[in-house]
Formats: C-alpha cells, structure tokens, sequence
C-alpha cells in the first residue's frame, strides 16, 4: 500500500526530517526578535509616532534598526567580510589572526555550549530532566580548579587530563544526589536538580569567600588561585585568540556519545528507558541503573563544561563565572532533539549569537538581553511544534524517537 | 423516500496510501448498517470524513437529499451525525451530566450551569431509550459499559439521527455487549438510525440488517445478515479464504514446565488482586485462563513474568523457585511473554523494528560483542523475522509505530516466539487485530504448543479460549474458580462462570472439574 521511495531519497529524508522544524523555529524567532529589537528602539519609537504621516520614515528606521543589530550581530560573531579580507590581502598576519578573532571567539563560547548541551541531552535520552547542569557544572569547575592549582610540577600531559577528569568526577558526583533520590524514592529529579543548584552556588561562595579553602590568598575579591600552566589547556594562537584545545575535546566527546547511545548495548538500554520505560522493564532492564547511569554521564558532561572554562578560558574560578551555560544548554538540547550532532550544531549557534551579542551591545546599543529573548522564542517553538506547523503548513510527520519532554511528575 | 445518508464516490489519500477510494454507501432510516473490514481497510479514515475530522479528497455527502459539507464536528452534529470513538471522550472526574452537558451547556441566568434541567433530560433519553445510568455519578466511578451509555447519551442529547459506533463492543464484555444489542435494537426501532464499525464476525450477523465489506479502501461487497456465514464474510474481508477455527491435533501433556502454587499479588493500588492462585502448565498444552477484564489476569501475568512482586505463595519454572525472579531471569530461563498491551509494554513504538526485534536479547551475541551491538546481525535477524512471521512493512527500519495493529503484534510474537523457549506466556494476544492476523497468530500459538512448547492463553474473548485452550481455568474475583476440559465445556457455561456462577451450578452430566495433577 505504501508507495517504497528509493532508499537514497529515504536516508536524506530521515536525516532532515528532524531538522525542520528546529530550523524554522530559529528563522521564526529571529524574526519575531527584529521585531522585538524595533519595537524597543527609541528611533523607531519616534518614528512611529508620525506613522500615519510618514510611514515611509518609520518602515525604514525599523529597518535601519534591524539590520544594524543583526549585521553587527554576524560581525561579532563571525567576522567582518570586508575586514577578512583586506587582511587576507594584506598579508599581514597578526591582521589576518584578529579579522577571524571573532569567528574563533564564537568557538570558544560554542565548546561549554557543547559539553553542557550534551550533559541535557543524555538525561531526555533516559527520560531525565537534568535542570542541575548549572551547578554540576560549578562544582566540576571548582575540582577542576583546585586540581589545577594545587598539583605542581606535573607534565600538562598528565595535569591537563586529571583536571578535566576531576572536573568530569565532580559533577557526576553531585548529579548522583538527586539520581539516588529519584531511582530509590521516587523524588522528582526536576525538584531536585534545581536545589542542589542553589547548593553548588552557595557552596562556591563560601569556598572563594574570604579564607575559603579555595580563595587566593591576600587578594580583596572571592577568586581562586590560578591554575599551574601545566593545567591550561593549550591554545591554538597567540593572545588574544583564545581558541584552545578544548573545543576539540568537546567534538571528541560528542562523538564519543554518540557512539554510546546509539552503538553500544548500554546506550540502547538507555535510551529505552526513557523511550518506553514499560518497555524496558518488559525487556528485563534495570530501570533504577540506567537513571543513574544517565544522570552521572549527564553530570559528568556538565563538570567537563566547568573544567573547560577554567582550563581553558579564564585559567582561575570566580564568583558567577558561568553566565548561564547550564540553562541555556537546556534550550540547546531541545533545539538539537537531543542528537549529538544536534547539539553539536545548536551549541555553535548559541555560542555564535552569545558572542556577537557583545558587539550588538556596543556597537548598535541593542541590549544583550535580546539574544535570551529570541533563545526563549526557539524553545518556545520547539516545545509548541504546533506553532511552527501552522505558520509554515507542515503536515504532522509523526514524531519519531526523541528525548520526552513531557513526563508526568512522580514516577 | 430518499436514503438518509448517501456517500458518494468518497476518496480519500494519505501519503502513499489510497484510504479510500470511491466509496459509495447507503444508510436507511431505522437500520443498522454493519462496515465490516480489517484493520486498515478504510473504515475509520471513511466514518472520520463523515464525521469532519478528516475532509475528502473527492466524493459528496447527501443527508436527506441534500449535499453537506463538513469541516468539523460541529458540523456533522448539526446534520444529524454523531460519532462514538473506540476510545471515549469523556472527563473521568466530572459527572455524567457534566459530561453530557460539555460544549452544549444550558445556562441558569445566563451564568450558571442548569444541571437540573439537563439532569432531567438525561433521565428522559435514558428512559426512552433503556439507557439506564445515574446523571449524578462520577464517570471514573462507572463501568465501561456504562461509559459507553454515556456517549451514546451525549449524541442523542444533540439530538443526533445518526449514530455511527467505533468498535463499540471492543472493551465490553460479552454481558455488556448483549445489553449494547439491545440498546442498539431500541434506538433503530424509535426512529435513528446506525452505522455500526466492527471487524467481528458474530456480531455483525446478530446486530445489523445490512452489512457492507471494505477491503484496501473500496466496498468490496455487501451483505444480508440473515442468509451470510461467517466464513464469507471472513473470506470476503480478508480476500482469500480464512480458516476460523484453529485445527490442532489432541494435546499430549508431558511433563511440568510451570507450577503455581498459593499466588498471591496486590495490584498498584494494595488490593489483593490475585488470591491464593494455584495450577499448572504442561510441556504441549494450551491452558487458557479466562475471565472478564479486571478480575486479577492482568496482574497475575505481571507476576508470572517478574514484572510485579508477589505477595503471597510461590511458582516453579522447571521446578527451580522463580517467585522473586527479576524479568530478566525468567526470560533466560526461556520464557516468552506476550504482553497484554502491545504498545504499552511489548514495543518501543519509536524505535525501527529491528531494535524491536531485539529488545530482549540486544546483549546477547550475536547481537551485541562486549558492549558493542553488532547492527549487521540485528538487520539480517529483523529481515528474516519479517519475512518468516509475515510482518507487512516498507522496511525494516519502519518505526514500529507506524504499523497496523495487527503488524506491531506479529513483530512480538517473532521476537517472542523465535526464541528457544519452554513456555509462552500470551496475555490478549489478538486483541483488536482483524480475522487474518487472528488466524496467523493462533495458528502460530497451537503451532509452538504441539512442537513441545508450553503455553499460557489469557483471553477475555470466550472464542479465542475455546479456540486455543486444551484446559480452561476460568479466573472471578482474583480466584480461580474452575479449571475445565476445553472439549467438554459450552460457552454458555464458561460465561456463566466468568460471572461468579459456581461450577456445581452450571455442570452438566459431561462437565467435570478436572483433578489438580
């Protein structure tokens, strides 16, 4: 009865399926977000006072407002095409380094949106809502730290590993809190995972506060120590290019789970879990395992995307240093359907607006805020995919697999 | 006098499929109109565009002469039509007033709900009709069989003249659905008229005065109830000739293979569900646990396969204590169980079939080497089960929840029953699936129970017991309350049984207990 199309159009069919409506989620957003950043520009205001007198003025100031914050949008995150390529033509190879020094600034905000959003992914795989990245993320950051300063003398060989597996083995640790708590009691890991954040904030705070076991010694402001440069993951280009190692190790760590959740007898346990977990259980899988296994790979992740900013960004451990990761990873995960691929590829875009929104900031004084705007829109779409179907007259494709998103609570 | 409902030339296309295709049909005042068909025919997607859920491609809709269009509920209700779906649309927590009420309220000064009154038209339609049900009771509180009352209930208080009826005996039992016999009777002989959607046979023959057969989309032929078999209809469903009942060869019980002894399980909310349960399982014999739904089966299967604790008692596999067994040894230790509720339990309906296929054994070389899953050998595996058990299917990466009912049930029993096994555990295995696949699996079943295999059959449907069962335990109120020779018992008898009816009161001279072995 099925019309069989050929195999090759299947493959391409299956494999941009799942991307069209993450796709045109972000194009909506962007869209609706030109209009928010229009809207909230005090030209453009004033301009649509005297609409119906000049609508020509008001259409062309909102216009001018939106591609000016979009175009210095692509230029700090990607790189002005004329700057690149009066210094590709130049020569002058420290011009060349700083045309591209905003394309590589996206990657180096794109690699904890990579580790993080995978932390997410892993936990809607086994049907867990991890909302505790962000403070699995602290604590791996501060174990990071401490194995950074602490150690001396040891070759980066070794250093660089054991600080990232530190950071990796912290926040395994604090996610295994509320996976214990949610395999043996029932206790909703959402409930959970969102006060032991609290508990990592606070905890950082006393633990950088003055005389904290990790506060740098003698200095006015709660900051650790800087980590021995046998820790600092290594960079690519001279200052101020911060591109480094780390980025790699992320892709490598993509697909490493990928491999996992998709190659091995344990991925496929997991991933049943939180597919059918009736299911699974039929099939004589251990339920309670499996939550934490997924719940410590996920927590893992997180800490990774700790260590990463320290080893490999800003070399010490601050108050507040994460502006967000482990939230915005949540969005991200969504976006990417919970593929490493996705991820991988949403974790680009994030790290790109979030990059570019800073020269936004300067140059066209939109506020920075718009770029939360406009992630809050994505999600908003995914999530309500029905939006999405109506403005572009999608036919429902029957979703396939996928992470769930809407687990009732309890268990 | 013109028909009251005419279909014309209705086409119907889904991507890759023909729906429907060019049906025409006729619907009298004061008749019922059995759609007969399989799974997949076309009979929903037809009553669904009837209904204005889906809009045709091609083809008019005529209610008393006159063309309609409809786009939506709303609309078919105003011409007369109303639907009840196999799943009820109804609020468990609201009242069975407020449910009649929803969406048509009538007010009290404009704000308040007037529940006397629609209360008191409720009872009207109840007593015209013989629908008895208390407007006052909470839905979640009724029977199934009354839920249905219920959206019947709901059409006849929009005063709707044609009814059309989604599998309505599905979720019945045999009681409740002799009763919906008669509600049906009585709505014909007031003047609405039905359009009763059904893949069984029995029914179809005692209810309609007209019966119209769909296969692949088109009416491929009518019928008169009163001068059919059920072995034409079966043939002129399915295509081809359908063997109904199961030939099996007398069953040669051996040795052992599960013995019961004293079970006892709570159900999830701590009511002893299954009490003090004791029988046993021959190597080569079907026994066939019957009862109504909801008298502790369900549960009793769940322990049985480790999926629920016991409470009480104990059960041997080959005589080696298994009561506190986890799922997963007792299916090493070669069970295979098929679910009661396929897409509950038995599949991931996300997952391609050949994941599917595997579920239970994706650890196990060759499909997996250490930790690695070897995808070749789940592919070749999946490609030939397909094959093997007749699984329909684009592919073997189809998600297995886009096949019919009657294909996700065939892909469990390959992975089940492909399996070295010592016992099968089926719990409902045909339930909803059409003649051919109902055939396919019994056949499968009795084939598995004569090469020395085991079985356990729970069914709630008396034809599939007697079909399969070499013994009969018959399961009341957590108990079971005989165990029966399947070639010495009626159905009758067995449904009286299934009541709480006591074996001395419904032995005949040829019916006895069998003995505990």
């Amino acid at each position: 009865m099925t019309a069989a199309p050929s195999p090759s159009s299947n493959r391409w069919q299956r494999l941009l399926q799942p991307m069209v409506i993450p796709a045109l989620s972000m194009l909506t957003a962007l869209i609706v977000g030109s209009l928010v950043i229009a809207l909230t520009d005090l030209d453009v205001l004033a301009a649509l006072r005297n609409f119906f007198s000049a609508p020509g003025v008001a259409l062309s100031a909102m216009w001018n407002a939106i591609a000016k914050a979009y175009g210095a949008l692509f230029e700090g995150s990607l790189g002005s095409p004329a700057t690149i390529i009066a210094a590709l033509q130049s020569g002058d190879p420290q011009a060349i380094t700083n045309a591209f020094y905003p394309f590589f600034d996206s990657l180096v905000t794109a690699t904890p949106y990579i580790f993080a959003g995978l932390a997410v992914a892993i936990g809607f795989r086994c049907g867990l809502f991890n909302i505790g990245v962000e403070g699995q993320l602290y604590i791996g950051a501060m174990c990071s730290v401490w194995v950074g300063f602490t150690f001396t003398g040891l070759p980066a060989i070794v250093h660089i590993p054991l600080a990232m597996l530190a950071g990796a083995a912290g926040g395994a640790a604090w996610a295994f809190i509320p996976a214990i708590l949610k395999a043996k009691t029932g206790a909703h890991e959402v409930i959970n995972t969102i006060m032991m954040n609290y508990i990592a904030f606070r905890l950082s705070e006393w633990l950088l506060s003055n005389r904290g076991p990790l506060a740098r010694p003698g200095s006015p402001v709660p900051v650790s120590p800087f980590i021995e440069k046998s820790a600092e993951l290594p960079q690519f280009f001279p200052d101020p290019i911060r591109f480094h190692l780390g980025f790699f190790i992320a892709l490598g760590v993509a697909a490493f789970i990928y491999w996992f959740l998709f190659k091995t007898t344990l991925g496929f346990e997991l991933r049943t879990v939180g597919a059918n977990p009736n299911a699974a259980k039929y099939a004589g899988m251990n339920i309670t395992r499996n939550i934490l296994i997924a719940m410590c790979l996920s927590g893992a992740l997180a800490g990774l995307a700790g260590a990463n900013e320290v080893l490999g960004v800003n070399h010490n451990l601050a108050l507040a240093f994460s502006s967000g990761y482990g939230f915005d990873s949540i969005a991200l995960a969504l976006l990417g359907k919970s593929h490493p691929l996705g991820v991988v590829l949403s974790a680009l875009l994030f790290g790109t607006l979030r990059s570019g929104a800073t020269r936004m900031q300067n140059v066209a004084r939109i506020p920075i805020d718009i770029i939360s705007v406009i992630q809050a829109l994505i999600i908003a779409f995914i999530a309500a995919p029905a939006i999405i179907r109506t403005l572009y007259r999608l036919k429902d494709g029957g979703e396939g697999e996928g992470a769930v998103f809407t687990r009732g609570w309890g268990k | 006098m013109p028909a009251l409902l005419e279909l014309h030339g209705i086409t119907k296309r889904f991507p890759g499929v023909l729906a429907n295709d060019h049906i025409d049909l006729t619907l009298n005042q004061n008749e019922i109109l059995a759609l007969l068909g399989e799974n997949g025919a076309g009979k929903s997607t037809l009553m669904n565009i009837l209904y204005g859920l889906y809009q045709p491609d091609e083809g008019e809709i005529i209610v008393k002469g006159q063309k309609i269009t409809v786009h939506s509920p709303n609309d078919a209700i105003a011409a007369g039509v109303g639907m009840v779906h196999q799943h009820f649309m109804l609020v468990p927590v609201l009242t069975v007033t407020e449910n009649v009420m929803l969406g048509v309220e009538s007010l009290v000064g404009g704000v308040f709900l007037d529940r006397k009154a629609a209360a008191q038209r409720i009872r009207d339609i109840s007593k015209q009709y013989g629908l008895e049900v208390d407007p006052e009771a909470n839905i979640k509180d009724l029977p199934v069989g009354l839920q249905q009352r219920v959206e019947i209930i709901k059409l006849l208080y929009r005063h709707a003249e044609i009814l059309i009826l989604d599998e309505p005996t599905a979720v019945l039992t045999p009681q409740e659905a002799d009763e919906l016999t008669k509600v049906m009777r009585s709505l014909v002989a007031q003047g609405k008229s039905i359009i009763f959607i059904t893949h069984k046979l029995r029914e179809v023959l005692a209810v309609a005065d007209r019966i119209n057969v769909l296969r692949l989309g088109k009416v491929v032929g009518s019928a008169d109830p009163k001068t059919a078999t059920e072995t034409e209809l079966a043939s002129l469903m399915v295509g081809r000739q359908v063997e109904l009942t199961v030939q099996k060869t007398p069953p040669n019980p051996t040795e052992v293979v599960l013995r019961v002894e004293d079970l006892s399980v709570l159900d999830d909310r701590e009511n002893l569900t299954v009490n003090e349960v004791s029988f046993e399982v021959r190597a080569g014999e079907v026994l066939g646990v019957a009862g109504v739904q909801g008298n502790g089966q369900t549960e009793l299967v769940e322990a049985l396969t480790g999926l629920r604790h016991a409470f009480g008692g104990h059960f041997y596999i080959e005589g080696h204590n298994v009561t506190k067994a986890s799922p997963r040894t007792i299916t090493e230790m070669g069970v295979a169980h098929v679910p009661e509720d396929r897409q509950r339990d038995g599949l991931v309906l996300g997952y391609p079939i050949t994941d599917n296929m595997v579920l239970n054994t994706y650890y196990i070389p060759p499909f997996a080497q250490g930790m690695v899953i070897q995808q070749p050998a789940v592919d070749k595996v999946a490609t030939e089960r397909v094959k093997q058990f007749d699984v329909r299917t684009p592919g073997i990466r189809t998600s297995a929840g886009s096949l019919s009912g009657g294909n996700q049930q065939k892909v469990i029993i390959a992975r089940e029953l492909s399996r070295p096994i010592k016992l099968l555990i089926a719990s409902q295995p045909t339930r909803g699936l059409d003649v051919g696949s109902i055939e396919y699996i019994h056949g499968r079943i009795i084939e598995k129970r004569t090469s020395g295999c085991a079985v356990l059959v729970v069914s709630t449907e008396l034809d599939e017991i007697l079909a399969l069962a070499d013994r009969i335990a018959v399961m009341y109120r957590g108990r079971i309350v005989a165990v029966v020779d399947a070639r010495e018992v009626t159905k009758e008898q067995l449904g009286l049984l299934m009541a709480g009816a006591q074996l001395n009161q419904v032995t005949q001279p040829n019916v006895s207990e069998i003995a505990p072995h």
